[in-house]
């Protein structure tokens, strides 16, 4: 039973982490309708300017993450600019190659600021583990802070995606991009606020998956953001209720894949059920089911 | 009647493009006068070309986006393995083993291609992308975890470690788990490769412009519509799937025993985006265009080698360059301008099946 407990435990705290980074692809997929391999990359950079904020210029671990956050954010909407913005009226494949030409180029630059020998991650949570039922269940508080924060980015997200005027504009883009610009909202300024809040919650991610995984090395992001986009799928690509649900149900599966039917199957595992979940359907849990029409 | 022969002159022009080449290689050669980093990734461009070229059947051809091709050449690659290795006493000619290992690689990953097409067939755009992505790290997590070795009694495998593979004293170790193929013996050469790729050419080819291809590019442009007239689109679909993942098996089994030792994890997403990014830089739908751009980006960075560290940062930088440059419309208008002023003519209609974008 503690066993069931602490893997289900450390399942959503895992699935947190996937949740916030699955939140990043389906916004973006949901209003630029396209795939941003890039983004486990922004990742990887916000988790090495946290560590460059603490081990470098010695800020402490809050400074340090907003640090993160603001660099990534910044990142996100330069990228946009630079490399998406030019090729919205593309193909969307081409844009897709696009993606991966920055993941490529993020991974690269990484390597040769920051070189290829993994960095240690300090940790940024410095209170005692939580004992529960007379000390037979320990959760450690690096698992307490990232389920917190994910709720915490839910909560916001969520009141400011159906409250805030940017983020009506948002809804209404990802509804019908010409409709929303005939309305005078400025799709351009949207679609960079999208790439701004989702590249910011990487950078959040990053510092999260670093906390309980500390070893840093510039492909640190590529495993995590394949997972985090299976998840954003599973959940139903464009919906943000979808991304949460998806990304913490594919931390316990995998946790529990892990615990009890194999370590070794584990991803393989993750993925079969995802193939199961979409032949049922085809959406996704939450996707929305398109009509076809003739 | 027409259009016909102009399909035909195209064919002959790509099929002696790819003979040329060969030729120029093979005197090149024989006059020593190539480094050894390029003659080393003759093979490997052979191979990556008829990945190339199976992957656009997918993408091209059928508009599907596939994100797993990589997962097929690992099917293909270890399948090839086990077969050369195990064969080696039975037939001692390494010609006659190589055959028989690309053949049983096409055939392992055509069965793969249409457990695959099936689920697929359910579903559509990024779903279905993202289903062939999960396929290949299904397949990469499966093959790191498996040993095969071969004794006295015949093959041996196991999931679980070398030592439960229950072997005689005599036994060999074929694939070792996560370190994957050791001590293969290399059967692979250059003239190998072109013939593989003769091969992939012509049967591509040939189901493009035949019946069955005709009734691909249909469901392609308009699935509703093939489906009206008749169009049976779970057979052409599965056809396609099969006819592509047998040669990324074929060229997987190729590329496998170009190594003496290979591991599972070579063949990941990144492999499978590799292999994407040549179909998209070739041309959607393009077969000379995939050749041209798989050989010419294999070649990319080692051609890059003076700039070492910055070799891969400038591949990036020159993949986002011509992206941006082949699609964006003001771009695209000055590039253009530009051909139209060294050409001094309208640029003709064309009749590539390059004209689809991807899709429904």
């Amino acid at each position: 039973m503690m066993s069931f407990l602490s893997s289900l435990i450390s399942g959503v705290s895992l699935g947190s982490v996937y949740a916030i980074i699955a939140l990043g692809y389906t916004m973006v997929y949901g209003i630029a309708k396209m795939l941003n391999f890039a983004h486990g990359d922004v990742i990887m950079v916000g988790a090495y300017i946290c560590f460059c904020g603490i081990s470098y210029l010695g800020l402490p671990p809050i400074l340090a993450i907003i640090l993160a956050i603001i660099t990534c954010t910044v990142l996100g909407v330069v990228i946009e600019g630079l490399a998406y913005k030019p090729l919205r009226s593309a193909p969307s494949l081409a844009v897709l190659i696009t993606a991966i030409g920055v993941s490529y180029f993020l991974q690269n630059a990484a390597l040769l600021i920051w070189k290829s020998d993994p960095k240690f991650f300090p940790s940024i949570v410095s209170f005692e583990p939580v004992k529960l039922f007379d000390g037979q269940l320990t959760v450690s508080a690096v698992t307490i802070v990232t389920v917190l924060c994910c709720i915490a980015v839910m909560v916001c997200l969520t009141v400011f995606i159906s409250t805030s005027k940017t983020g009506k504009a948002m809804r209404a883009v990802s509804e019908d991009k010409v409709a929303a610009q005939l309305m005078g909202i400025n799709v351009n300024f949207t679609i960079s606020v999208t790439f701004a809040i989702g590249s910011g919650l990487a950078a959040v991610a990053g510092v999260l998956l670093c906390s309980a995984y500390p070893t840093l090395i510039p492909t640190t992001g590529s495993m995590p953001g394949i997972k985090a986009f299976t998840a954003a799928v599973f959940g139903g690509i464009g919906s943000i209720p979808g991304a949460m649900l998806g990304g913490i149900l594919l931390g316990v599966i995998e946790t529990f894949a892990k615990a009890y039917i194999s370590t070794q199957f584990s991803d393989a595992i993750v993925f079969a059920v995802l193939i199961i979940v979409l032949l049922i359907k085809p959406t996704g849990l939450l996707g929305k089911k398109v009509s076809e029409k003739v | 009647m027409k259009n016909v022969k102009k399909t035909r002159r195209r064919d002959f022009i790509t099929y002696g493009l790819v003979i040329a080449a060969y030729l120029i290689m093979q005197a090149l050669i024989r006059t020593g006068s190539i480094t050894n980093a390029l003659k080393n990734q003759l093979v490997p461009i052979c191979v990556y070309i008829c990945m190339a070229v199976s992957l656009n059947l997918v993408v091209g051809i059928l508009g599907d986006l596939s994100l797993g091709h990589a997962g097929f050449m690992s099917v293909g690659a270890f399948t090839g393995i086990v077969v050369a290795m195990s064969l080696q006493t039975a037939i001692p000619s390494g010609v006659l083993r190589l055959v028989l290992a690309i053949v049983a690689g096409g055939l392992t990953a055509a069965v793969a291609g249409i457990l695959v097409g099936v689920p697929v067939l359910r579903l559509r755009g990024d779903y279905l992308a993202i289903v062939t992505l999960a396929f290949g790290e299904i397949i990469k997590n499966i093959i790191t975890n498996l040993y095969v070795g071969i004794d006295g009694s015949g093959l041996h495998m196991s999931f679980k470690n070398a030592m439960a593979m229950g072997m005689g004293l005599d036994g060999k170790t074929i694939i070792n788990g996560p370190i994957g193929a050791v001590g293969v013996t290399k059967l692979a050469t250059f003239t190998a490769g072109f013939l593989l790729i003769m091969v992939t050419l012509i049967i591509t080819l040939n189901l493009i412009n035949s019946r069955s291809g005709r009734a691909i590019k249909a469901i392609r442009d308009n699935r509703i519509a093939a489906e009206s007239v008749g169009i049976n689109i779970t057979k052409y679909k599965l056809l396609a799937f099969a006819v592509s993942a047998a040669m990324a098996g074929m060229a997987g089994a190729l590329y496998g025993l170009n190594y003496s030792g290979l591991a599972a994890k070579k063949f990941d997403f990144n492999t499978s985006i590799l292999v994407l990014v040549f179909v998209v830089l070739g041309g959607i739908g393009n077969i000379r265009g995939s050749i041209i751009a798989a050989a010419a980006l294999t070649i990319l960075p080692e051609a890059l080698r003076q700039f070492s560290d910055y070799r891969m940062l400038i591949y990036a930088i020159v993949l986002i360059l011509v992206m941006l440059i082949t699609n964006n419309p003001t771009l695209k208008g000055y590039l253009d301008i530009a051909k139209q002023k060294l050409s001094r003519k309208k640029p003709a209609a064309q009749t590539t099946e390059g004209g689809a974008s991807h899709g429904e």
